[in-house]
């Protein structure tokens, strides 16, 4: 692998890491305003200051990990099974389920803008965690599904599988021990991408107010409430932060997954 | 001529069965709104007299569907129920047919009417975006395709791939920051004369602008290694005149598709942009007067709008490529 993809490693094992001790890094409740401490610029005492209602941005940041990684594992989790059954399914058997999969719910998914379509569904639903969640899933299962009924088109049709079926196995057998190992691996590149896919559009959508509920210190949230004018100009690290945050994450899953392509796939690389 | 024919059905067909499925979606969409869109519109002090009035008028007390699967008013076990064409979802598409998309839920003003007034501001928007992306992607990517492998191409190479992973509503934010709060150059947000479209429109298009250099680097990359550049390097020409002259219009095919298709996708990110400056564009309709004020009957226009000027885009430009490169239509 390259080096970005190294970094975009290792910066992700930090913010698990920091994600799983948030009680134990955070310097301050992550709830407590303070009002005699409003806009206060980084300190000892508040290593990324203040945002407008006294509370400790650092604190926040770090709580912020556990909301972004957990929608991205949640949704990532849900959505690469969901579709990788799908997918297989289709390519495996063809005929009609494969006609309705990669001819039209693929293709309708895929001429519609996904953030879109989560908008559009958590309007309607309202606000929340398990909410979005579905909403991301919903627009996220398309993707694995088209990679993987690629793969499995391309694996059934290897000497193996053959093989295998000649000697009288079953179809879930084939499918599950001979095609699905042999297929999962552009799988671990999509889900990388995923994840930087799911907690950027976690923190869109909480940023336009429909996602997580404010209280909660959801990066996008804490950047909808710091961007304002009279918080931007006396307190801009209060944007700046959760900003960082996002930015460092989504970059990171996606150096890890491009990083990954390229190692999964020898002919991509030196390119 | 048949094949091509074919094709262009393909694409059409296509199109309206995604067309199809997006209104389907918002008439059912509206279904899952948890509890009753009247009293989440009137509140709950108002009279049963007063939610009768509104989901009459609104069409709300007709059924859903052709069928539902419903307890009758005894409240009895639920049972299927037929009911036939005469239901929302058929009156929806009525009224779409006839273009009009119902009367917002609390202004009672025609979506139709609320979505024109905002529509144009929204186009200009991402069409700006697509100018300013545009406008540093081709110098970036010439620049980086010609010095392929040196220090310049991979620092650009990096700031390419970290300006796809910026969110707008980071850059957003921050160019407000320096340019309005810091320096005082422009207005922060609104619409206000020619300036004020600078910042949305960079907001918008810099993701946009790292993508399309990466294009344009590895367009101009595969093309220098053509016959005709050696032709006319061979001529004397400077490489200047090779570069921008032959290279580049070769080159900027595949990347006139991606504008195309990021038009939509512009269209679509357009929504937090418009939120961000306050752009009064068809994004911020969505999102303050039609999500935040519950007002479905907008959200359910602006939902469809957005999504079938994003469609028709993303039609329009594969047949456009089509006809552009002659090569694309033998393979």
């Amino acid at each position: 692998m390259n080096r970005l993809a190294y970094f975009g490693l290792v910066f992700i094992v930090l913010l698990v890491l920091v994600a799983l001790c948030a009680p134990l890094i955070a310097t301050h409740q992550v709830g407590t305003t303070d009002l005699l401490a409003r806009y206060k610029p980084p300190s000892a005492a508040h290593w990324l200051g203040t945002d407008a209602t006294g509370r400790d941005v650092f604190s926040r940041v770090v709580y912020g990990a556990r909301i972004s990684l957990q929608v991205g594992l949640v949704v990532v989790a849900v959505s690469a099974t969901v579709g990788t059954i799908i997918g297989a399914l289709a390519g495996y058997y063809g005929g009609w389920i494969d006609r309705v999969v990669s001819g039209y719910v693929i293709n309708v998914f895929l001429a519609f803008p996904g953030l879109l379509l989560a908008i559009a569904i958590v309007a309607f639903l309202g606000q929340g965690l398990n909410k979005l969640i579905f909403a991301l899933c919903i627009i996220g299962w398309v993707g694995y599904a088209r990679v993987m009924r690629g793969q499995v088109l391309k694996v059934r049709e290897y000497d193996f599988v053959q093989a295998a079926r000649a000697l009288g196995a079953r179809d879930w057998r084939i499918l599950l021990f001979h095609v699905l190992p042999n297929a999962v691996q552009p799988l671990i590149v999509q889900a990388s991408l995923g994840m930087a896919g799911a907690v950027l559009s976690e923190a869109s959508l909480s940023f336009l107010g429909l996602g997580v509920p404010p209280p909660a210190p959801s990066w996008g949230v804490m950047l909808e409430e710091a961007r304002d004018l009279s918080t931007l100009a006396r307190a801009p690290h209060a944007m700046l932060a959760p900003g960082l945050a996002i930015a460092l994450t989504v970059l990171a899953f996606n150096f890890l997954g491009d990083g990954l392509r390229e190692y999964l796939d020898p002919r991509q690389r030196k390119r | 001529m048949k094949r091509k024919l074919l094709d262009i059905a393909r694409r059409l067909l296509i199109l309206l069965l995604v067309v199809w499925t997006v209104v389907s979606l918002v008439t059912i969409l509206i279904e899952l709104v948890p509890g009753d869109p009247a009293t989440a519109i009137l509140g709950d002090q108002a009279t049963p007299e007063a939610l009768t009035q509104f989901r009459e008028k609104h069409g709300l007390d007709r059924p859903a569907f052709f069928f539902s699967y419903t307890a009758n008013e005894e409240g009895g076990p639920r049972r299927f129920k037929w009911n036939g064409a005469d239901n929302r979802y058929v009156d929806y598409w009525r009224g779409i047919l006839r273009g009009d998309m119902g009367n917002s839920f609390r202004t009672d003003r025609p979506v139709r009417e609320l979505i024109l007034s905002r529509y144009g501001a929204t186009i200009q928007l991402a069409v700006a975006a697509l100018l300013v992306a545009v406008a540093i992607a081709v110098p970036l990517g010439v620049v980086a395709g010609t010095n392929r492998g040196n220090l310049l191409d991979n620092a650009l190479s990096v700031i390419a791939l970290v300006g796809i992973s910026l969110p707008s509503f980071v850059v957003g934010p921050l160019l407000i920051y320096v340019f309005a709060v810091w320096l005082g150059w422009v207005d922060p947000s609104g619409r206000f004369g020619w300036s004020s479209i600078i910042l949305p429109a960079v907001t918008l298009g810099a993701a946009l602008s790292a993508l399309l250099t990466r294009m344009v680097r590895s367009s101009v990359i595969e093309e220098m290694s053509e016959d005709y550049v050696r032709t006319a390097r061979a001529k004397g020409l400077n490489e200047r005149t090779v570069v921008y002259k032959h290279v580049l219009k070769n080159g900027l095919i595949p990347v006139v598709t991606v504008l195309g298709l990021q038009l939509g996708v512009l269209l679509a990110g357009a929504i937090i942009t418009e939120k961000i400056f306050n752009w009064p564009g068809i994004g911020l309709l969505l999102v303050e007067d039609g999500i935040n004020k519950r007002d479905y009957r907008l959200v359910q226009g602006c939902v469809l709008v957005i999504s079938v000027t994003y469609i028709l885009a993303n039609t329009l430009t594969d047949l456009l490529y089509r006809r552009l490169d002659p090569r694309i239509r033998v393979s």
